[in-house]
């Protein structure tokens, strides 16, 4: 009788993981067909009802990057409280799956930290959808360590060495004799494939040159945050918005005459600080109705205003 | 066969319909397990033409540039998975003797729903400790560059398998009939002797099914695993690997599924690697199995 009863543990076993994608994947498609449903009984209202635009209401689906998740949060509830007839639903997750989401037709608006890439408007395009690019805040990526590590400036090349891991302890960039724990973010935010282009391979698109196998991938910005406070030996990145006082920002220069410059507002809109970028949303197609109005407003003083108070470089004082 | 249910349909229509409820949710089961194969051979079988073999069992996971070598993912898994069972095995398996056969009644009143409340603290919530608290006391302790290791995970694991191991083999050792325990002392064996050489032995099967369920408690634990080792798709073949971080294969599919295309490459490779999951654990599930089976049958041999 045990042996009949020991049968059933392999369901138990198999249960958290491996159920848990499958029915991630049963979730996306069903998700799909109802946001389709959705969408078509949306736009056949809508066609119907333009008699009462008064009491309309307008949903926006937003996904995407981590980086941008507090300030397209913050966005949304500055829209919502300006337009009560619209909802607004800001989810995180990393740039990638927002735009696999955008790709499989679930939102509106994609938030990235990164532009899409070749192969993602490809399957995009396979599914009858043309993603549509806005540029909506500017942001720098800064590299940081512990509060008392004595490295104060590392030049592009010495971080690209450093991630791909030909220099292996701090004593070699004028630090402790220290091994370097390398703290990345993982490989579906747009944060990481900005700093592998950008910075380990130093802009050159040729490069095959990737992340150390020892790299640590964590989950979130606040993971990264937790280790590089406790531990002398780590050095991390992230977008300027997510870093803590708690944390010693490193001085950055292109090569190594200089000028080495902190990140900062300022340093980004002058363009002396080396790893900056474009934050983007991505539409279905060029956007109307509410979704224009949003990104329209977006851009404009009160968008941007926003931009500046979350610690992000608005885009117009920029240009 | 032919004829009773006619006669139970005259006398108890209740009972029919009761029965037939019983033995299709019974059954659901077995399909629910074959549709769970079904499609997860079909999304993971074209990882292993797609991606060359040489790729596949290579060294290198980097799937976003085509690196698709599973073998830091499995020996990860297997590095924190065997590190959380070497742990908590003995402990829980002491533990459950001690509750079981040597505390006094008032103590295992209330150390037993204690470690029942263990067993119900989320995941997320362990790996959140584990982070801030435990990490930076492996680094200091160990001396190792940083604290989110192997080792890390396996501590967390293990204290997320020992109230399954503990209350699954007390319950066991408690379903030994008094008689055995009676028996042993009135044939002169101490205290010590009848919980080694008597009951520990006569429960075996529960504690064997005790220690399954908690290992398989661990290798299938993403959450707080993702959150403590690190993540590094690295291969742990060095001496000093449990001392640092290691990327396992429930952290790894947790992480990346949210991001790939259905249909591209890397979701038939994450896939794959479930598959790979699913047939280590049912080979050392079915081994365990094995095992019982054998006693069981030495068991019955014994007795008649």
């Amino acid at each position: 009788m045990a042996v009949l009863m020991d049968f059933s543990i392999p369901l138990i076993w198999f249960s958290e993981s491996v159920l848990c994608v499958i029915i991630l994947a049963v979730i996306r498609r069903v998700v799909l067909l109802t946001v389709v449903t959705l969408l078509l009984s949306a736009c056949a209202a809508s066609s119907t009802s333009t008699e009462e635009p008064a009491t309309a209401h307008y949903s926006i689906q937003n996904v995407g990057s981590d980086t941008m998740v507090n300030l397209a949060l913050a966005w949304a509830e500055a829209f919502q409280d300006e337009h009560p007839d619209t909802r607004i639903a800001v989810t995180g997750g990393g740039s990638g799956t927002g735009f696999a989401a955008l790709i499989n037709g679930t939102i509106d608006i994609a938030n990235a930290s990164r532009q899409i890439k070749k192969e993602e408007i490809d399957r995009a395009e396979a599914n009858k959808i043309t993603p549509v690019e806005h540029v909506v805040a500017r942001d720098a990526i800064a590299v940081i360590v512990h509060p008392s590590n004595s490295v104060e400036r590392l030049t592009l090349a010495q971080i690209s060495d450093i991630y791909t891991g030909k220099i292996t302890n701090w004593k070699l960039v004028g630090g402790e004799d220290r091994p370097i724990v390398l703290l990345s973010r993982e490989s579906n935010s747009g944060t990481h494939v900005f700093f592998l282009e950008q910075v380990i391979r130093l802009g050159d698109s040729k490069s095959k040159a990737l992340f150390a196998p020892d790299t640590l991938l964590l989950p979130s910005s606040e993971g990264i945050m937790a280790e590089t406070q406790q531990n002398p030996n780590a050095i991390g990145y992230d977008g300027l918005g997510y870093v803590t006082p708690a944390v010693k920002k490193i001085a950055v220069a292109r090569d190594a005459k200089g000028p080495f410059v902190l990140p900062g507002i300022e340093s980004v809109n002058n363009k002396t600080y080396p790893i900056a970028r474009d934050l983007y949303m991505y539409t279905v197609g060029r956007p109307t109705g509410q979704i224009a109005k949003y990104l329209e407003w977006i851009t404009n003083p009160a968008g941007q205003k926003i931009v500046a108070e979350l610690g992000f470089v608005p885009i117009d004082s920029s240009k | 066969m032919t004829n009773k249910p006619a006669r139970r349909k005259t006398h108890h229509i209740g009972e029919v319909v009761a029965e037939t409820l019983i033995r299709t949710s019974g059954l659901s089961t077995i399909a629910f397990i074959l549709l769970i194969f079904a499609f997860l051979a079909r999304e993971g079988v074209p990882a292993f033409f797609e991606v060359k073999a040489s790729v596949l069992f290579g060294t290198r996971w980097y799937p976003t540039e085509g690196f698709f070598g599973l073998w830091p993912l499995i020996l990860g898994s297997i590095l924190v998975t065997v590190g959380a069972a070497v742990l908590a095995v003995p402990t829980g398996l002491l533990a459950a003797v001690f509750v079981a056969e040597v505390s006094p009644r008032w103590l295992r009143e209330i150390v037993k729903p204690v470690i029942e409340v263990l067993a119900g603290i989320p995941s997320v919530v362990l790996g959140f400790l584990g982070m801030l608290m435990l990490s930076p006391l492996v680094r200091q302790v160990f001396n190792a560059p940083t604290g989110l290791t192997a080792f890390s995970g396996s501590l967390v694991l293990a204290y997320m398998a020992l109230p399954t191991i503990i209350s699954v083999a007390e319950d066991a050792l408690d379903s030994v009939p008094r008689a055995y325990r009676d028996a042993a002392l009135a044939l002169g064996a101490t205290r010590w002797q009848t919980i080694w050489r008597v009951t520990v032995p006569a429960a075996r099967s529960g504690i064997l099914t005790a220690m399954m369920l908690g290992i398989g408690r661990a290798i299938g634990e993403t959450m707080a695993v993702m959150m403590v080792t690190g993540n590094a798709a690295r291969m742990p073949l060095t001496l000093d690997s449990l001392m640092r971080p290691v990327r396992t294969m429930t952290a790894t599919i947790a992480a990346e599924m949210g991001e790939v295309a259905q249909g591209s490459t890397h979701f038939h490779v994450l896939f794959a690697v479930g598959i790979i999951l699913f047939v280590i654990t049912f080979l050392v599930n079915l081994a365990a199995s094995l095992a019982i089976f054998q006693q069981a049958r030495r068991a019955e041999r014994l007795l008649s």
